[in-house]
């Protein structure tokens, strides 16, 4: 990824230089072993410190957030879905936006590195296919799809799908036979399996909401778990409380989700808080064709209405 | 000093013995990772365990917590009545705590012991409790905790400190509550004072040389707090935070909580749930003021209760005893150490 990020560095350099731009959100090096940290610059030395790498999970999507400056965004394929949708939902407009795309090859799962060792892990490199993983008495080359996020297994838009700039080549997409079969092992529960299997997932959570704020999609000023006037949910840890959180959210990203995975990536207790969007994402494609963050062409399906809409759901 | 020797073969049913006084509690290992339990029935501590995302802390003090109890019944004599809650505080022992972990409840008492007050709530499960450490072998890659005054075979807020000699177990009894632990268990076999204390050192030394992380705290007292508060590096920290409840959840020596009623039917509840400095809606006022409303606020909050104003107002070190946990679980990689060494270097430009 060497060459990415001499590519990033130098179209950054230049956007500043040339002041097309406020500033340019990226990534840079974490202070621990698989782990890169948002970054902003806003002159050419802070953009020495850009990086890509197989770290970069978190969503970048999720600064630009009804900003009002003119910025620079290095994006793979689900930030600019997320920018796309942000774009539709108004909290940016495209104008102030320079994209500099990043054609991506799927990132890392560091949970999924971290079980393959008994002692915690001190050093991390890789090179573009094999991933370098040390521990204190330990050192392993790993291939990087054996190790892959999930989300990023059954991506098929690793390249971005709206940019004014690329760091590379656009990728080739891959083709999944089977977008959703984690989803259909759901769906063929009975109505006690399903209920526990979610119990099952949401028992450790600690209600930190690093799932929402990692979101791009939750962006409302007041969350309706935040409400306090009238409250709505009890902010305790009352499992009925908890699952309210984790259903309504995941309602209020039907049709939005772009899979990208952040949700996943900033929970401490390693809850897949994708058990609940990958469900209404199949539904959006088998119900409405539809994919969020792909075009800044179309209204998203559950904010328009037709009289053809299926409506098969009404019993 | 005593020292007792216990052989791993005797451990397991030294533990089941244990159950007929104390509610234990535990690592468990929960998918990839280790929680401190509630150990059930049949359910013995994984002690070798390398990492642990959460702290003992929720042990003595549980996320959600009822406090007080009231009917809203109009026809009992008493609705209305907040009374207390029956609270548990037969006697537990968490196994296997970091040594960090102990020293964090020194801390945190500080905050609910008081000359002035006393939590009823902390303070009884705290008292309730027996604390039996195990040293920490091979520190992580997170640990710092010999920059902050603790360490890996630290003793501070221990009753018993183990340590972890392949067959055996040498325990240190540190308090009248451990070695009433110790009998309980039926752990009795005396080892020699001096030949163990030297074992223990040896333990102790090699564990810390193996910490490869440390941060400086030394000019933190003498900085001018406002200074701090003025430096500008707190926009740079605080860009990529998410506000996230994370760093303060899975942080030993974090205490605020936040006070809540709820009602069901005709019963009345009051409660208290962790809260956290990160979220908007931390110390928010009624009139719909907030005192922090930004994101650069809450972050130097955090980092500023934690580094600074714990020092100056109870002059027993920084309010963070080096576990590593919030390095390693901020889902955006905000380092309290990098934090720390800005502001104990930060000197203003005029």
């Amino acid at each position: 990824m060497d060459s990415y990020t001499t590519k990033i560095r130098e179209l950054s350099a230049n956007l500043l230089k040339d002041e097309k731009v406020d500033f340019i959100i990226g990534f840079k090096q974490g202070t621990i072993p698989m782990a890169a940290s948002p970054h902003i610059a806003k002159t050419s030395e802070q953009a020495e410190q850009f990086i890509w790498d197989n770290n970069c999970r978190i969503n970048l999507a999720n600064y630009l957030t009804s900003r009002k400056e003119k910025i620079g965004i290095i994006a793979k394929g689900c930030d600019c879905r997320n920018i796309v949708t942000h774009i539709i939902e108004n909290k940016i407009k495209r104008e102030q936006l320079h994209i500099i795309g990043v054609p991506c090859n799927g990132m890392i799962d560091k949970i999924k590195v971290s079980s393959l060792f008994d002692e915690e892990i001190t050093g991390y490199s890789e090179t573009d296919e094999v991933i370098t993983i040390k521990t204190l008495s330990d050192e392993k080359n790993i291939n990087k799809t054996e190790v892959l996020k999930s989300n990023c297994m059954t991506c098929t838009h690793r390249n971005p799908v709206i940019y004014d700039e690329l760091v590379a080549d656009l990728v080739e997409e891959q083709q999944i036979e089977d977008q959703f079969s984690d989803v259909r092992l759901i769906e063929e529960m009975t109505a006690d399996e399903k209920w526990n299997h979610f119990d099952n997932l949401l028992k450790n959570c600690i209600r930190c909401y690093a799932c929402r704020n990692a979101c791009p999609l939750c962006y409302c000023p007041t969350c309706f778990v935040d409400e306090s006037g009238p409250q709505w949910v009890g902010k305790g840890q009352d499992p009925t409380d908890i699952r309210t959180f984790h259903y309504l959210r995941a309602y209020h990203c039907a049709g939005r989700c772009t899979d990208c995975g952040a949700c996943v990536e900033a929970c401490p207790m390693d809850i897949n808080v994708r058990d609940f969007t990958r469900k209404l994402n199949k539904d959006s494609l088998e119900i409405y064709g539809w994919e969020a963050g792909l075009t800044l062409e179309q209204r998203p399906p559950l904010d328009t209405f037709t009289p053809d809409d299926p409506n098969d759901f009404i019993k | 000093m005593k020292f007792i020797s216990i052989d791993k073969k005797d451990w397991a049913k030294g533990i089941e013995a244990s159950r007929k006084t104390y509610t234990l509690f535990g690592p468990v290992k929960d998918k990839n990772s280790f929680l401190i339990k509630k150990l059930e029935n049949d359910i013995l501590p994984e002690m070798d365990y390398n990492d642990c995302v959460m702290s003992a802390k929720s042990v003595i003090f549980p996320q959600t917590e009822k406090m007080l109890v009231t009917s809203l019944d109009e026809s009992q004599e008493d609705h209305h009545i907040m009374k207390k809650s029956e609270t548990d505080t037969s006697p537990r022992a968490v196994l296997g705590i970091r040594p960090y972990d102990a020293k964090a409840m020194e801390l945190v008492k500080l905050n609910f012991d008081t000359e002035d007050y006393r939590d009823p709530y902390w303070c009884d499960a705290y008292e309730a409790t027996t604390f039996v450490g195990l040293g920490i072998n091979k520190p992580g890659p997170f640990d710092f905790s010999t920059s902050t005054g603790s360490g890996p075979f630290e003793e501070a807020g221990l009753d018993v400190l183990l340590a972890d000699f392949d067959d055996k177990y040498l325990a240190k009894i540190l308090t009248d509550k451990g070695e009433a632990f110790m009998d309980t268990c039926g752990f009795k076999t005396s080892a020699d004072e001096t030949e163990s204390g030297v074992l223990f050192d040896v333990l102790k030394k090699e564990a810390e040389k193996n910490i490869a992380s440390h941060i400086d705290t030394d000019k933190l007292k003498e900085k001018i707090l406002l200074e701090l508060h003025e430096a500008p590096f707190w926009d740079d920290f605080a860009f990529s935070c998410i506000n996230c409840g994370t760093c303060t959840y899975v942080c030993p020596t974090c205490w605020c909580f936040d006070i809540q009623d709820e009602t069901k039917h005709k019963s009345s509840i009051r409660i208290r749930n962790w809260d956290t400095c990160m979220s908007s809606l931390f110390t928010r006022h009624a009139t719909g003021h907030n005192p922090r409303s930004t994101k650069t606020q809450r972050v130097r909050q955090r980092f500023m209760h934690k580094l600074k104003y714990f020092l100056d107002k109870y002059d027993q070190g920084i309010m963070c005893v080096g576990c590593g946990r919030c390095v390693k679980s901020c889902p955006v990689n905000i380092d309290i150490r990098e934090v720390c060494k800005m502001m104990n270097s930060y000197e203003k430009q005029n």
